[in-house]
Parts: C-alpha cells; sequence; structure tokens
C-alpha cells in the first residue's frame, strides 16, 4: 500500500513496485510450476500444504509436550522416563483428537460387528460432526478464495456470516405457514442477499472511491457485530426471553437432519459441496469468471482486454459475501435453529486462513475445510480426555497457516526446489495502487 | 600486459540444459569487451559465475593473474569486480548517499552514520568520472539514466576496476545510452575494465573494444568492431543469416482507417501530455511515430485504444467515432493493439499460454456459447497458434510469466494479428527483444500490411521506424512537428526532429535535400471519409 494513490510513478520503476503483501499473496495463489516443464498435477500444489499441516503437527506435538507438567515431573525422574511420558502424552492427546474427529476405531468395529444400527450411527458420529463443523468452512473459504482470485481481500467475512445468519433468522421465523420446498431455499437466499450486501458496499467503495476493500470489510465487521447485538436486544429479540437470542425459526425453514439425536448431519453439507462446484464451474468455465480472474491477476491487462475492473470488483465482493453468508444461513438452519450473539466463534477469520491454504482452488478449500472441521471438532474430546488445552489447535492452525503463508520455511526445512523467478512482476490488485 | 580478467574453460550446467559449455574470456585492462548473445544464450549465467551467485562446474575465474574462487558476491566485490544489474538493486525511498553507503557505511564515533563523509566521497567519485549525481536527492525522483549513474557510483565507491554491465540500455532512451556510453569510456580511460552483456548490435560496435560472441552456451567466435558488421555479428548470434534489412514491397495505400483530429490528452499528473494533433492511417501502409520517450506516445496510444479519456478532439475508426469508446468495443471495430509494456498490460502472466491467446475473444463465438467457456476448441486453436507463430513453449499449458520476452511477444502478435483487423496499434513492439525476435515480428507486420491493414507504428527505436514505415511522423512535446515520406528523409533528419529542431532547420542536414518533398503536415477534417 506504499502507493495508494490512482497515480502510476512517473518515471517507469526500473522494476515493477512490489511489496511483501503482493509477493505473498501471488505466491500462495499462484503456485510457479518450475520453468520449462508441464505442470505435475494436483502433486504440485498439495505438496507444500501437505507438508505445513506435518510440521504443524510436529510443532503441535512439541507445544504439548512443554505445557504438560507430568512430562517435567517425569525428566525429573531420569531422561528416558521423561522422552517415554512425553511420547505418551503426544499419542494421547492426538489418538484422543484423532477418535474426537473421526471417530474410535475400536468402537466403529464393535460397532459394526455387533450390526446394530443405532450404535453404528452413534460410532460414526465424531465423524459426522466434523463434516458438521466443516460446512460453515467450505461455505465461508470459498467466498474468500472467490475473492483472492478476483484480486480482493475479504476480511469482512465473519461480518458478512453475522449478516447472513440475521437475515435468514429472520425470514426462518417471520414467515409461517410457507412449505418447506418455499420456505427453506427462501431463508438460504437471505442469508446470501444479506452477506451479499455486506460484501457489495466494500467493494462499491474500492471500485468507485478507491478505498481499501481490507480497512473497509475490518469496519464492516464491527458495523455487523453491533448490528445483530441490536437486533437481538430489539426488534429479533424472542418475546419473553431474557437473553439476547432470536426466536426459533419454524420448521420449514430448518436443513434436514438425515439421522436422529444427537446426530446432527444436514443437508447443509452437500449444499455446500454443490456450491462449491457451482464456484470451480463459474470460475474456471464461464467467461464472468474468466473476467474476474484476469482482474484478480492483472488489472492492467484486464483493462486492456476490455474488461470492466470496477464492476467486476463490485460483482466479486457482493459474491464473496454472498458466500460467507451463506455459511450464517447454514448455522441457523442447520445447527442452532436462532440467532444468539457470537454465534459464529470466528469462521470469517478461520476461512481466509484455509482459503490460503486451499489455494483459492474450491477443492482445496472443500479439502482444507474438512482438515480444520475435524481438527476443532476433535479438539474438544482432546481437552476432555487428555487434558490438554484446546487452544492448542488455535497453536496448530496458526502453525500451519504461517508455514502455507511463507512456502520458503518450508521449501528450506524439506530442502525443496525453489520455483523459478520469471513470475516476479505480476500483480495483485489488491495491494498497491489498483486502477 | 597481463590481462585482468581471465575464465578459462568455464562450464555450467543446470538439470537438462548446458548453460556454460567451455567458455574462455580475457579482459584486457582498460577496454570494453562485449559480450553478445540472444537472450538465453548464457550471458546472464556467466556473469553470475563471476560475480559470485553461481558456482562454475569447472573452469577458473584468475583476477589479475591470481586463480580466485568465488562464493558469494562479496568475494566478487572484495576481488575489485563489480556489477551494473539490468534492474537497478536501489532502495527508492533512499537517498543518494544511502544508497550508494548501504553495506558499507562509515561510522561516526558512537555508531552513528556518517553521511557527510559518504557524500563528500560520492561527489569526489562523481567529479572524477564525470558522473553527475546530486548526493541528498532521493532515488525515486531521479530519471532511470541517473539512477543507473548511482550504480556505477555504488561500484566505484567500492573500488571497483572490473565493471560487469548487464544489459545496461534495456531500460534507457537513446539519449540516456549515449550518455551511459560516454561514461563507459570515461571509465576505460581512467583505468576500469569493462565486460558489456547487450544483444543490440548497434551499441556493440558503437562502444566496444572487442566483441566475444556466445551462442548456446559457447563461444561462437571474437572479433574487433573495425572488422565486423551488424550482418555479421547477427549471423554469429543467431547462427543463420539474418534479414536487417527488410525486403518491403511498395505500399498500396487505400483508405483511412484511423482519422484523429485535434486531439488532446492529459497525463497521470494532469499536464497536457498531447497537444493538439491530427493525423490518418490510411490501409495498407505502416505510419510510423517517431520520437524520444516521454514526448506523449504513451499517452497518444492509451487514448487511441480506450485506455485513456482524451481531453478534446476526436478519433475516428473506419468512420466510427471511438473517441471515449470503451476498450473492447475499439477492439471490436477491428483494432488490434501490441502495449507498450507487455508484461503489464499486455499479458496474464500467471495465465497459461492458451488463456493469454484469448483474452480478447474469450467471449465471442466459437470460444464461448452464452457464458459458457469452451476451453477444449481454445486449448486446439492454441497449439495452432502455437504452431504458426513460433512461439518456443513446452506446452500450451504453460504460463506465459515463465517464457522468454521474444515468446511473450509472440504470444500478444499471434493474438493480436490472427483476429480480423484492420487497424494495428504496435507500440514499441520489439523492445528488449533478440534478433531473431525482432525479425519475425517486423515480418508479421509487414505481412499485415500488406495484406491491407493499417499500421501505426510507435517506437523510440529509429532503426524500427525507418525500416517499417511509410509514412513517419515525429513527436516532440506532445505535438506532431512533421509527417514525412519515409523514402524522402535520413535518419539524421528524423533524429533532429526527434530532438526538437525545428523541420525548416533541420532539412539541412537531410541528405535528399534538393529533391525533397513538400512535408505533408496532415491537419485533417478534409479527409472525404467522413
Amino acid at each position: 500500500m506504499n502507493n495508494s494513490t490512482d497515480q502510476q510513478p512517473v518515471e517507469k520503476a526500473p522494476e515493477q513496485r512490489e511489496d511483501a503483501g503482493k509477493v505473498l499473496l501471488n505466491e500462495i495463489t499462484n503456485p510457479t510450476p518450475p520453468k520449462g516443464k508441464p505442470r505435475r498435477g494436483i502433486g504440485q500444489f498439495a505438496l507444500i500444504p501437505l507438508l505445513a499441516i506435518v510440521s504443524g503437527l510436529i510443532l503441535g506435538a512439541i507445544f504439548i509436550i512443554i505445557t504438560t507438567q507430568e512430562v517435567y515431573a517425569a525428566f525429573g525422574q531420569s531422561f528416558s522416563a521423561g522422552m517415554a511420558e512425553a511420547w505418551r502424552t503426544v499419542v494421547t492427546a492426538y489418538g484422543a483428537l484423532f477418535a474426537g474427529s473421526i471417530g474410535d476405531p475400536a468402537r466403529i468395529i464393535a460397532a459394526l460387528n455387533a450390526g446394530e444400527a443405532g450404535e453404528i450411527r452413534r460410532a460414526f458420529n465424531p465423524f459426522l460432526e466434523s463434516l458438521v463443523t466443516s460446512t460453515p468452512y467450505i461455505f465461508a473459504g470459498l467466498g474468500v478464495a472467490l475473492g483472492f482470485r478476483a484480486g480482493v481481500f475479504n476480511i469482512g467475512a465473519e461480518g458478512q456470516i453475522f449478516i447472513g445468519a440475521a437475515a435468514s433468522a429472520f425470514v426462518g421465523y417471520s414467515l409461517k405457514g410457507l412449505p418447506m420446498i418455499i420456505h427453506l431455499p427462501l431463508a438460504m437466499l437471505a442469508g446470501a442477499v444479506g452477506g451479499g450486501l455486506w460484501g457489495f458496499i466494500p467493494g462499491w467503495l474500492k471500485a468507485k472511491t478507491g478505498g481499501h476493500e481490507v480497512i473497509n470489510t475490518i469496519m464492516m465487521n464491527y458495523i455487523a457485530f453491533r448490528l445483530s447485538d441490536w437486533l437481538l436486544t430489539g426488534p429479533m429479540k424472542r418475546p419473553g426471553s431474557f437473553n439476547p437470542i432470536s426466536p426459533n425459526i419454524e420448521p420449514s425453514a430448518v436443513l434436514p437432519r438425515f439421522f436422529g439425536d444427537p446426530i446432527r448431519f444436514h443437508l447443509g453439507f452437500f449444499i455446500a459441496l454443490g456450491v462449491a462446484y457451482l464456484v470451480y464451474w463459474f470460475l474456471f468455465k464461464t467467461t464472468w469468471g474468466f473476467d474476474l480472474r484476469t482482474v484478480g491477476a492483472n488489472p492492467f491487462a484486464a483493462k486492456y482486454a476490455g474488461m470492466n475492473v470496477a464492476r467486476n470488483t463490485i460483482a466479486a465482493m457482493a459474491l464473496s459475501g454472498a458466500l460467507c453468508g451463506l455459511a450464517g444461513a447454514n448455522e441457523v438452519l442447520g445447527v442452532n435453529y436462532n440467532l444468539a450473539m457470537a454465534f459464529s466463534s470466528g469462521y470469517g477469520f478461520d476461512s481466509i486462513a484455509l482459503a490460503l491454504l486451499g489455494n483459492s482452488h474450491p477443492v482445496g478449500v472443500v479439502l482444507a475445510s474438512l482438515l480444520f472441521g475435524t481438527l476443532r471438532n476433535g479438539a474438544t474430546r482432546m481437552q476432555v480426555i487428555a487434558n490438554i488445552p484446546i487452544d492448542i489447535i488455535s497453536i496448530l492452525q496458526a502453525v500451519i497457516l504461517a508455514f502455507i503463508a511463507a512456502p520458503a520455511i518450508i521449501r528450506t526445512i524439506y530442502r525443496l526446489r525453489t520455483p523459478s523467478k520469471a513470475e516476479g512482476a505480476v500483480t495483485l490488485s489488491s495491494w498497491g495502487g489498483n486502477k | 600486459m597481463t590481462p585482468v580478467l581471465e575464465l578459462k574453460e568455464i562450464t555450467k550446467r543446470f538439470p537438462g540444459v548446458l548453460a556454460n559449455d567451455h567458455i574462455s574470456l580475457t579482459l584486457e585492462p582498460g577496454e570494453i569487451h562485449a559480450l553478445l548473445g540472444e537472450n538465453g544464450a548464457g550471458k546472464t549465467t556467466l556473469m553470475n559465475i563471476l560475480y559470485g551467485l553461481y558456482q562454475p562446474d569447472e573452469g577458473q575465474i584468475i583476477v589479475r593473474g591470481s586463480v580466485q574462487k568465488f562464493h558469494s558476491p562479496s568475494d566478487a566485490i572484495h576481488a575489485g569486480i563489480g556489477m551494473v544489474h539490468q534492474h537497478f538493486m536501489l532502495v527508492p525511498v533512499f537517498t543518494v548517499t544511502e544508497n550508494v553507503m548501504l553495506g558499507d557505511e562509515p561510522l561516526r564515533p558512537g555508531g552513528f552514520l556518517d553521511r557527510k563523509t559518504a557524500a563528500q566521497h560520492i561527489r569526489d567519485v562523481s567529479q572524477q568520472y564525470n558522473l553527475m549525481v546530486d548526493p541528498d536527492s532521493y532515488v525515486k525522483d531521479l530519471p532511470v539514466g541517473v539512477q543507473q549513474r548511482v550504480e556505477i557510483i555504488k561500484l566505484l565507491y567500492r573500488k571497483a576496476d572490473i565493471l560487469i554491465f548487464d544489459e545496461p540500455t534495456a531500460v534507457l532512451t537513446p539519449q540516456e545510452a549515449d550518455d551511459l556510453f560516454k561514461i563507459m569510456r570515461g571509465l576505460t580511460q581512467q583505468g576500469k575494465s569493462i565486460i558489456f552483456i547487450t544483444h543490440k548490435l548497434r551499441e556493440v560496435l558503437d562502444v566496444a573494444d572487442r566483441i566475444t560472441v556466445i551462442r548456446r552456451g559457447k563461444v561462437v567466435g571474437s572479433t574487433l568492431p573495425s572488422e565486423a558488421d551488424q550482418e555479421k555479428l547477427a549471423a554469429m548470434m543467431v547462427g543463420r543469416a539474418v534479414d536487417l534489412e527488410l525486403q518491403k514491397e511498395i505500399a498500396r495505400v487505400g483508405d483511412v482507417v484511423l482519422q484523429v483530429n485535434d486531439l488532446s490528452v492529459l497525463d497521470e499528473r494532469s499536464q497536457l501530455a498531447v497537444d493538439e494533433i491530427s493525423f490518418d492511417v490510411r490501409a495498407g501502409e505502416v505510419l510510423g511515430v517517431a520520437g524520444v520517450q516521454g514526448n506523449g506516445q504513451t499517452e497518444l496510444v492509451e487514448a487511441l485504444t480506450g485506455l485513456r479519456q482524451p481531453l478534446s478532439g476526436s478519433v475516428h475508426l473506419t468512420g466510427h467515432d471511438i473517441t471515449r469508446a470503451h476498450p473492447r468495443q475499439i477492439t471490436e471495430l477491428g483494432t488490434a493493439h501490441v502495449p507498450e509494456d507487455r508484461q503489464r498490460d499486455g499479458l496474464v502472466l500467471t495465465f497459461p499460454i492458451y488463456e493469454n491467446l484469448v483474452l480478447q475473444t474469450y467471449y465471442l463465438s466459437p470460444n464461448a456459447r452464452g457464458i459458457n467457456i469452451h476451453w477444449d476448441d481454445i486449448h486446439k486453436e492454441a497449439q495452432t497458434l502455437i504452431k504458426e507463430y513460433d512461439i518456443r513453449t513446452p506446452s500450451a499449458e504453460t504460463t506465459a510469466g515463465s517464457l522468454s520476452g521474444g515468446n511473450q511477444q509472440k504470444v500478444i502478435v499471434a493474438r493480436e494479428l490472427s483476429r480480423p483487423i484492420k487497424l494495428l496499434i504496435a507500440s514499441q513492439p520489439t523492445r528488449g527483444l533478440d534478433v531473431g525476435s525482432i525479425e519475425y515480428i517486423h515480418t508479421q507486420i509487414l505481412r499485415r500490411r500488406d495484406d491491407g491493414v493499417g499500421v501505426l507504428l510507435v517506437s523510440t527505436e529509429l532503426d524500427e521506424i525507418m525500416q517499417l514505415s511509410d509514412r513517419i511522423a515525429v513527436m516532440f512535446r506532445g505535438k506532431i512537428v512533421a509527417v514525412v515520406n519515409a523514402a524522402d528523409v535520413t535518419k539524421e533528419y528524423i533524429g533532429l526532429l526527434m530532438a526538437g529542431v525545428h523541420p525548416e532547420d533541420a532539412r539541412g542536414s537531410n541528405a535528399n535535400n534538393g529533391s525533397e518533398k513538400e512535408e505533408t503536415r496532415l491537419t485533417g477534417g478534409g479527409s472525404g471519409d467522413e
């Protein structure tokens, strides 16, 4: 942002202006295949994220070890006892993480042998619950990724989730007597429109005034949080309740669940996968997506090619917001059935991370969402069984992300070949003067 | 005399490539030794070895008689070797002094920077070698040519006496390049030795004392400027005879394609960059716009292609008013545009070639139906274009950014010329390209001219203008000072006009003085095509 005015440098700088953010984002969203060789398929893209995850788990283990009192006590006795205790702690912790997120293998096998349907479902519930947690990540991650592809940095996912949730909750409880086939899509749509509006505003500001979307989406977040606080204590407050909570939505607006209680797995997950395919199709198979990607990758070339940079920027922010709004709608209609304060617990902010982790590609976003959902879901059990604070998962996510964001570290650790520098001059319009 | 520098049998392999194949080179004290070769011939690899950035697989570096091993640039600097990189290594927001002292800062007691001493040292150095630079100005405020001087001062400040110039003129205007050559000669007169890396033939003949040509990692020959000419050097470089003189058919001029009347355009700083100019381009001719960089050509082209709103005046394309039209409308009316800055405007470097090839036409049938893009068809078409336009690439999926400059330009030329067009606006179409690519692109431009396309060629390379143009318009400070028939004028005459000499005064230098035709200063408006 060293050159935030519209003016281009008068003397042409010898090398195109690059700043760290631009280079970083470019590095992430556009991995360079080694010079002179064709792409080597998915492995090329997945290598860094996979190594980052492995490194994150290793570092997480170290954190677990140094924060566990018993390990210190065992080291007091002897070195080997300490090592054994450290190993035991990590195995217990990660075992609980696994069991809590995927399921306990022994229990699954036992249930399958017993052949009792209810028990089988309960044995698979940790896995299904991970999918439930992953669903809002998928929606919001797709939103942020779409923004990245179009060269906008949507930090406002969290706010868009809130507005989307509020809109869909309102449609969900206030309209009565509608058949599900109308009410449910309407409530989802309301979420998309609400989030879309919340993305449109900073998009419009960027296109028309040059106001940077990072600043404006952050501001929009605060407006969204306080707006939903006000809604819950005022217009949308549940009659007769002392808590800031909205009325429950009508059954006709509920995303149907596939199994009985306590299994919460619902239709939202499949809708999310469907939307992921739609986003993929939109970005890579349509002229509109080509416009968006070109504007994102090089706004100058986009203008040269006759594309409308301003309109595409606005469209990208609105679409990004709409997808994030769907994440909010999904939580209200599929999990909570009402709007409560602080229901989102940072899905929007995590989604920025996982869009990066997923290379801003819909497939990558789905995979990264599954990872984040799984980690978050398993963390609860890890806390209960192994007495490991749930925050360790935040550390894990942060470390993984740091490695993704700085692939040079991973390349150095694992001695990977550096990509060619031929693309050093590429721009990502979000950073630096854009027009 | 012992040579100051000897490279003996230097060999460097990269996976799958033999970048340097037993290259030997000697540099005598006080000489300018030109290293000539096409892009990718291995010049830069060799210099990076000399500068300690790469280690050679085989061979020796001998500096002033003693064998050296360079593990990093600081070893090379220590041995008195300095390099002026093609892209400057300067901190724009620092002053000249701060940039020069960076990495070798004189200190006052207490660990404070001693800017005064450094600035004085810089003044001394710049006086000694005639490099006028104000030590207190900020680098970002300096023109490119002066920034390059700062780079040179950086080396002299560190007492380098072997100077490597890597494609130093690529970013300079012709005037700045001439100044640089003067500086280089001044340096050698005071005992410095220079390796001059380039692929520009004329520069080599102008400035070098000795020329070594390399091709595909091998030395193909050494020669003296007095014994060589451009054709000989080009043939050595490319490995075949190159037509430097283009065979041009007589123009079959048709109707007016582009009609510009009293056009004025502002630049970024809201200064008048194009000042009420009028001209026309007819079908089947090349109108060359000559001028030193920064005299309004960039703004003119941007206004003609819809990238910049003109202030006043009008532009008509085959009768349609396109004065304030959107770029896409102008493209759809049959304009092709080879932009000045191919990496910024002409390509999306992170996109594969096949996507770049449809940047203008992705939404049209048969590339798309409705909003559905037919990538399979586009891919097939891309294969054809890659073959037809000789784009050297492993595949159509290769990103544009990993191609060489020449091949990047071929992608643009393929995209622009493969459409049905009536007008071609080519801005600096061969800047920074090697001889082979230049020849190719010139041929393509003339081919379209012979097909009846009107061509507006904007170039700061006078040679290019003279070779391709049927008529030449000279721009100076936003005005067209003259439009002349190319056949009637000499290069010197155009050069004087470019420098701002009044056409009447410049006439004396025109060799064809006696038979010179009236300058056809076109004022437009009188054409009956509208």
